[in-house]
């Protein structure tokens, strides 16, 4: 029989360089809680690693620890693993591992929302204030976020089919404007509204506190939570949305689910810290390398990689020019946007971006 | 048994397939057959819902389009004429794409036995991305077999779509695919084929539905609608159907085209 003559000529068998989930997991695992531990000593105030266990802390330490470092760690974590589940996402619905939410315009959205409510929130109707309390900058960001993701998907996705070019373009165009309209509302802002405003640009942990954090972590939370719910759909996804749909994916409801997720969690992060950019980029990259690009896995350790890699990162950011800080926005830059590039070099030798 | 009437479709004002009826029986290959633009993959792609328009389908007294996507892709599985693969995924990372998609239950023997079944075992645990035009081909064949691995499931047949299964393939490979959908159908399931090679088509179909100009001008046993005339007229050139003991046809061109 043909098949039998066809099997009957093998050569060695062919195998992708895969790492182990489980041991990446627990390897992630080990370097979030040494970053986790670095990040809660070290610092201006010259608090030294061991002296959190080897000494009693006067007050003015316990509020260096407990008011301001604790605080900031946790946010950095939480802000990291959201741009690294958020990009792993994006990738996921566009098919395409350049798909970044701050590259393609939608951290832009999210922040001109952010300013329309931090410029225009005082003109604001009472009743709203009432309504979303601390909530608002981060109602503001997502609703930019969501909006630009619901355009970028329009404008680049056909039938199914995602023009990555196009969808580069239009994310370039997209950002572009929204930092436009920005630009207007900080012109319309006053002295202490532009304090904020400038603190918030640069893409910041420096400004956390327990306010913020409560403001931002149930959004974050449940946008990690919910995640892992798309991950088979996304899997099938990257047979395009036709093949998807015979693979039992609820295709639509994907989609759908994957943009408000990254809206969500994209408008929390920016509203908090600014835009913080090639997390998304860097992290699901390097994971899809080493663990392959299952998002059952993927999400989960994209998760990890980048609240480790964000408080790593705002460490060397408060370290290096200390007693002053380095925007961590400027620190992901150096690292990520050579990365961004390896990948640019290393598809084109492959396939058409 | 899959029956669907009044499918009418049209991209703009021109009508690519109008009032077409099309059955097609479990336990037996199907093909579509036909010239280019006469309509083929646009009729399967009505019958796999993928394309809107007008008409009704019922797949064994069910409506494919009110099912739940999940159900759906239990009783049927649907190869288009090509899968681009967006990322670095496996062999078997495809293949079980559809065995979890046609199944509750994850038996991992069952992705195994299918990309063996397309000669592409050692192959298994490489990227798909690696593999050439045509074994890339047979490997989303292993993953809709996956997907419908069981031919007849309970009590119920399981369904294949296929468009141009055997596009890319070299003739050893065609047999072999060819020879896969055989025992699918023998073993209770139904084949709906889109087909380009008469010759391998008149071998394997039970069936064949001969389209031009968006209708069925012809359906029937391969014998009754591979004639002279039908497939002159048709394919627009001159051909001549010979043949040959046991059940062999063959068709042979002819030199002119007709005008």
């Amino acid at each position: 029989m043909a098949t039998a003559a066809i099997a009957a000529a093998p050569a060695t068998a062919v195998t992708a360089p895969r790492l182990k989930v489980g041991a990446v997991t627990a390897g992630l695992a080990l370097i979030l809680l040494t970053t986790a531990a670095a990040s809660l000593s070290l610092g201006a105030s010259g608090l030294l690693p061991w002296e959190l266990f080897s000494r009693d802390l006067s007050p003015a330490e316990r509020a260096i620890l407990l008011d301001i470092r604790l605080p900031r760690l946790l946010l950095g974590a939480l802000v990291g693993a959201s741009l690294a589940v958020s990009g792993a996402l994006m990738q996921g619905l566009f098919r395409n591992p350049l798909a970044d939410p701050g590259l393609v315009g939608v951290g832009a959205g999210a922040g001109l929302g952010a300013v329309v409510a931090i410029v225009l929130g005082g003109l604001m109707p009472a009743a709203i204030h009432a309504a979303t309390g601390m909530y608002l900058v981060p109602l503001f960001a997502f609703f930019g976020g969501w909006a630009t993701t619901l355009i970028l998907y329009r404008v680049a996705s056909l039938r199914g089919q995602t023009s990555i070019a196009t969808m580069l373009l239009a994310g370039i165009v997209l950002g572009a404007l929204a930092g436009a309209a920005t630009g207007v509302l900080v012109y319309l802002a006053d002295d202490n509204q532009l304090r904020d405003l400038t603190f918030w640009g640069l893409g910041s942990l420096a400004g956390a506190n327990w306010t913020k954090l409560a403001a931002a972590a149930p959004i974050l939370i449940a946008g990690l939570a919910l995640s892992p719910l798309l991950a088979r759909g996304l899997n099938a996804m990257a047979l395009g949305e036709g093949v998807a749909r015979h693979l039992g994916v609820p295709v639509e409801g994907v989609k759908r689910g994957a943009i408000l997720i990254v809206a969500a969690m994209t408008g929390a992060s920016v509203a908090v810290s600014g835009g913080i950019g090639f997390v998304g980029i860097v992290v699901p990259h390097i994971l899809r390398l080493a663990i392959g690009p299952d998002h059952r896995s993927l999400l989960p350790t994209a998760a990890l990689f980048g609240a480790a890699l964000l408080i790593a990162a705002d460490t060397v950011s408060r370290l290096v020019v200390s007693p002053a800080e380095l925007p961590i926005g400027i620190i992901m830059a150096l690292i990520g946007a050579p990365v961004f590039l390896w990948i640019l070099l290393a598809r084109r030798a492959t396939m058409e971006i | 048994m899959l029956l669907a009437s009044g499918l009418s479709v049209s991209l703009g004002r021109r009508p690519v397939l109008s009032d077409v009826a099309f059955e097609a029986q479990p336990g037996q290959i199907t093909a579509i057959v036909g010239p280019n633009g006469s309509g083929k993959t646009t009729l399967l792609r009505m019958l796999t819902g993928d394309l809107a328009g007008q008409g009704a389908i019922s797949l064994d007294g069910d409506t494919p389009a009110t099912m739940a996507p999940r159900a759906l892709a239990q009783r049927r599985a649907v190869l288009p004429q090509a899968t681009a693969v967006g990322f670095p995924f496996t062999l078997r990372e495809i293949v079980r794409m559809g065995h979890e998609a046609g199944h509750a239950a994850h038996r991992p023997g069952i992705v195994d036995e299918a990309v063996a079944e397309v000669g592409l075992s050692r192959k298994i645990d490489g990227f798909f991305h690696d593999m050439s035009g045509g074994e890339q081909a047979r490997g989303h064949l292993a993953r809709v077999r996956a997907q419908v691995w069981e031919p007849m499931r309970d009590g119920r047949p399981s369904w294949l779509f296929v468009d141009e299964p055997v596009a890319a393939l070299d003739i050893g490979h065609q047999l072999q695919v060819m020879t896969l959908l055989r025992r699918f159908a023998d073993a209770g399931g139904g084949v709906v084929a889109v087909m380009h090679d008469l010759n391998l088509t008149a071998m394997h179909a039970d069936r064949m539905v001969l389209m031009d100009g968006g209708r069925i001008v012809a359906a029937g046993r391969p014998t009754e609608v591979m004639t002279d005339p039908l497939l002159s007229s048709a394919y627009r050139c001159r051909l001549c159907v010979n043949t040959a003991p046991p059940k062999g046809i063959w068709l042979l061109p002819q030199a002119a085209a007709l005008a």
